[in-house]
């Protein structure tokens, strides 16, 4: 695939998306440490947040996302508001989906998210159902879909490739290898080092690229977009990445090597990008300051307005499971 | 009005859905080329009709087949999926339970899947049990998902029709022995709403209730109960989500006795859905313990006695209507 460079306004647009990401989860973390702040299970995509910007900054707004469990990253990069977001993820009636769906289910029409499922694999076939209404419809558009390493051992995600490569649709498979599926490592659920090298069984084009870093991250995804939109079928990007806090804010990763994090640790996406924009000349410190703290207001603002909403009636569990019924049977 | 098989005159539907509205393609394994070369069989010649590019053959993937229809329907399609055999539902159950049912629910309203899913079911052609296995029980006890299991040609036309342009999931389950059975059929854009079941045929004494080929064996009991003087009333649900419980009570609160009749075995079956609805909501009603009549708890066997023997028969639902009738 070529190697288009993202240009300086991009990297700061990108720079400032992954603190977003970054600032929002680390709300999270933090809120899930006081008691009673927030429902379920928080899992995040700590240290992925060049996979989900430079994937999504590739895309127009009126291309369809499917995303996964590890899902923040990517709803925030596709658009949608982090107050709807915030109090989603608290449960509250101002959610974004009205607190149906919680932290880990989040769709976001509006933006063109359709779905996130927390079924492992779940996310492959759906999106190809979406591109497959894009072809028929002869639109440009094409659907991304992520999903991670441990998703790749499931037989859905088979079924969802190849028949998108049999009927040559406009889907991107993006692979977020973090290294980690539940407490198996990779080399525990899968005989490959390159998840990536499954796409030529297919018959479609795979590439394997830095995860942690956006810009190159991008640079592939405009390539495979490209390739998606220009009706010669499926493409898959294999993304080589880590799951820095563990499966979920439950996981205390006692399995986990602290060598390894630590290595991790120092390849971090947001100080990456962060270091190469200040080199670059493309904005001094003091200015990327200034956006970190307009970056964190936002989260401040978006944490005040789930914490000041309300919670749905409990008696408004039974709507929205049928079109044209306003309560379930 | 024309007299079709039933096989037809889900053709029918399909046709007649694809020629109203482009939104609608059909997809599954040989719904184009089939190993089978029957004019009865439901999507014979829409391959031609259509062109491939909305009647689309897919590889032997149940869960991508299914996920097609999530997805599509997701964006706007209104995707008609088939599934080969019912017990091949187990392939494509998350793409079913996880997504089409719950995704709705989850967007807090926001999106809608409509997307039909033609189940083809039934046993009696010695396939065995991971070919003719009755799963509707399944599927209704699955929140967001309708599950339609017509019994005529007319029904199977109109409640096809009705699913398919219906803004929620829709299973619809097809008894492929129906298939070559005629009846008549409304022409045009004939629709049967959905949830709203049909006296078959009328009676005072005991209402027998059921749902697909099993009505066949109702209304032959009903016969034979005839001639011993006992009218019985067959009710035909036609949709067991939504359900007619209006229907459903209505007629036993006339005879005041009920049998529920599945092809699907007993225990946790739909049948026990029915029966508790009726205990619960006109117990003071009957005159006599409601009774059961459906499949023992074993799988579909392949030895033709034992898969008759498997079958609930008319002399079985005689019996247990008689028994309703006995007094003291």
């Amino acid at each position: 695939m070529g190697s288009e460079q993202a240009g300086a306004g991009l990297k700061k647009a990108m720079y400032e998306e992954m603190v977003l990401i970054r600032r929002f989860e680390e709300k999270l973390i933090a809120l899930s440490q006081e008691q009673g702040k927030l429902i379920g299970m928080q899992i995040l995509a700590y240290g992925q947040e060049a996979v989900a910007v430079g994937m999504v900054k590739a895309l127009k707004a009126d291309d369809v996302m499917v995303s996964n469990h590890r899902s923040h990253g990517h709803l925030l990069a596709k658009g949608a508001d982090p107050k709807a977001l915030m109090a989603e993820i608290m449960g509250k009636a101002t959610g974004v989906n009205k607190g149906k769906s919680g932290t880990l289910h989040m769709a976001v029409p509006e933006v063109n998210a359709l779905m996130t499922t927390t079924i492992v694999g779940g996310g492959p076939p759906v999106a190809v159902g979406a591109a497959f209404a894009q072809q028929y419809r002869g639109t440009s558009n094409i659907t991304v879909v992520f999903f991670g390493d441990g998703a790749a051992a499931e037989g859905s995600v088979h079924e969802a490739m190849n028949l998108a490569a049999l009927w040559k649709l406009p889907v991107l498979f993006v692979c977020e290898n973090n290294c980690w599926a539940g407490a198996q490592s990779l080399s525990e659920h899968c005989c490959l080092t390159d998840i990536t090298r499954r796409a030529a069984g297919y018959g479609m084009p795979g590439e394997s690229v830095d995860g942690n870093d956006v810009e190159k991250v991008f640079t592939l995804a405009r390539d495979m977009v490209s390739h998606c939109r220009s009706g010669e079928g499926p493409a898959f990007m294999e993304a080589k990445t880590y799951r820095m806090r563990g499966h979920g804010e439950h996981d205390h990763q006692h399995y986990v090597d602290k060598k390894e994090l630590e290595t991790w640790a120092r390849l971090c996406p947001v100080k990456g990008l962060r270091d190469r924009i200040v080199q670059d000349g493309l904005a001094t410190e003091e200015e990327l300051e200034v956006l970190d703290k307009d970056v964190e207001a936002r989260v401040e603002e978006a944490v005040q307005f789930a914490s000041d909403s309300p919670y749905p009636l409990p008696e408004e569990a039974l709507q929205d499971l049928w079109v044209d019924d306003g309560v379930a049977q | 009005m024309a007299v079709l098989s039933f096989g037809q005159a889900v053709k029918d539907a399909l046709d007649l859905a694809m020629s109203m509205d482009d939104r609608v393609f059909i997809a599954g394994e040989g719904v184009g080329v089939s190993i089978h070369f029957d004019p009865n069989l439901p999507t014979h010649g829409l391959l031609e009709k259509y062109g491939p590019r909305r009647v689309k053959d897919t590889p032997v993937s149940e869960a991508a087949i299914a996920g097609l229809g999530v997805g599509a329907s997701g964006l706007g399609l209104r995707p008609v999926v088939e599934i080969m055999f019912f017990p091949f539902i187990t392939l494509a159950a998350d793409m079913l339970v996880n997504h089409a049912a719950k995704l709705r629910y989850l967007s807090g309203g926001k999106s809608s899947f409509p997307l039909t899913v033609r189940l083809k079911a039934g046993m009696g052609f010695g396939a065995g049990c991971q070919h003719s296995h009755n799963l509707e029980a399944w599927m209704a006890h699955s929140p967001g998902l309708k599950v339609l299991f017509p019994s005529t040609p007319a029904d199977a036309k109109g409640l096809l029709l009705s699913a398919i342009f219906d803004p929620n999931p829709v299973m619809v389950i097809e008894e492929m022995l129906l298939y070559w059975i005629k009846g008549e059929v409304p022409d045009g854009d004939h629709r049967v709403p959905l949830g709203k079941a049909r006296v078959v045929a009328p009676g005072s004494d005991c209402t027998v209730v059921s749902y697909g080929g099993a009505v066949y064996t109702a209304l032959e009991a009903a016969k034979t109960l005839s001639k011993e003087g006992i009218s019985t009333e067959v009710i035909d649900l036609r949709s067991l989500v939504p359900l007619d419980k209006a229907c459903l009570l209505d007629s036993v609160t006339r005879t005041g006795r009920l049998v529920v009749l599945h092809d699907a075995t007993k225990f946790g079956g739909f049948g026990a859905e029915i029966s508790a609805i009726v205990a619960e909501e006109a117990f003071d009603l009957l005159k006599a313990p409601i009774r059961r009549v459906a499949a023992p708890d074993i799988p579909v066997p392949v030895s033709p006695p034992q898969e008759r023997f498997y079958k609930p028969s008319p002399e079985a639902v005689a019996a247990a209507v008689r028994s309703t009738l006995q007094k003291g």
